[in-house]
């Protein structure tokens, strides 16, 4: 799977590659490593799926992109999966995810994420996908993104191991 | 209000960012630009805030252990309580959303135990419960889409 080094580079690349000519070198001089080996290591674990992608992390609400809601359905088990498929093909989800019910509490059991330039764009992509995918019947909440308390990047590092991203 | 290189860059390299020795010279290279123009651009984004950082987004539990955790808080405490939520390190995002379940974050740590611990935690100096939601199944995680940014 990974390794020490491999987490000494993940740790020190996860703040950001410095703008600057040789950029992998510049970040292999902090752990020690060869710019080729930096290379060479981080298209592994992208290869391996561990990044999930590597490249220009943007900022939606400074680029107009103001609303988002986590949208919630209470799909049937079996029936999940089809349909997480689906919906994670349209262009404007970010993130589709199964999660449990945590009963009576709380029965949705799909998430995922709709990022669009206002509420009524939201509103708007939903029901596109709603209809494409024939959601309609299923009970569903939707849940707009006020204040951000937090957000920050993907590691974090205890002394032992650093440590991963989204829940 | 972006110049074509500006929108380029920020909607051609969210995935494959190249792993090349000279990654902007590349880049340079395909918008049939220099690389100093492709660097002063990346950096006048950053320094106006359109991009956070150019960088891995990891995959899930993939190493350590993280779940999204919900809780409901009443109205008047919720910047309290945020504030409490914030100060583990465990926390990543954390986000407040229109709903009885009104702060949401994730939680990131070594292992199950240390998770748990934090959540224990997080509920006894709230005094609130704290309903975590870890994932299952994972069907899409790529946070990077097309921006239409010609009208703003």
């Amino acid at each position: 799977m990974i390794d020490f080094r491999d987490q000494q580079l993940l740790e020190a690349v996860q703040a950001g590659l410095p703008v600057c000519s040789r950029p992998y070198e510049a970040i292999g001089r902090q752990i020690a490593m060869p710019e080729s080996e930096v290379i060479s290591r981080l298209a592994r674990l992208r290869q391996q799926g561990l990044i999930k992608r590597l490249g220009v992390i943007v900022k939606h609400k400074r680029l107009g992109y103001r609303a988002n809601a986590m949208v919630v359905w209470n799909i049937p088990d079996r029936q999940v999966k089809a349909l997480a498929f689906q919906i994670s093909r349209f262009d404007f989800v970010t993130l589709c995810y199964q999660r449990p019910r945590r009963l009576p509490d709380w029965p949705y059991n799909l998430f995922c994420m709709i990022h669009g330039k206002d509420r009524s764009a939201v509103l708007q992509q939903l029901e596109t996908l709603s209809d494409a995918c024939g959601l309609a019947n299923f009970e569903r909440d939707i849940l707009f993104s006020r204040r951000c308390f937090k957000q920050r990047g993907a590691l974090y590092s205890t002394p032992t191991a650093p440590v991963l991203a989204y829940g | 209000m972006f110049s074509l290189l500006h929108k380029h860059l920020l909607n051609d390299y969210q995935h494959d960012f190249p792993l090349t020795a000279r990654p902007y010279l590349a880049i340079a290279e395909t918008l049939g630009v220099t690389e100093e123009e492709v660097m002063s651009a990346l950096n006048s984004l950053s320094a106006d805030d359109f991009i956070s950082r150019i960088g891995p987004i990891i995959a899930p539990n993939r190493i350590g252990k993280s779940t999204l955790v919900a809780m409901a808080v009443p109205r008047d405490r919720l910047q309290n309580v945020a504030e409490i939520v914030n100060s583990f390190p465990e926390v990543n995002h954390n986000y407040e959303r229109e709903h009885r379940f009104n702060l949401w974050f994730v939680l990131i740590a070594s292992n199950e135990d240390h998770l748990q611990a934090v959540i224990r935690q997080i509920e006894r100096q709230t005094g609130l419960n704290a309903m975590p939601l870890p994932l299952l199944d994972e069907f899409f995680i790529d946070l990077g889409f097309p921006l239409a940014l010609d009208h703003d």
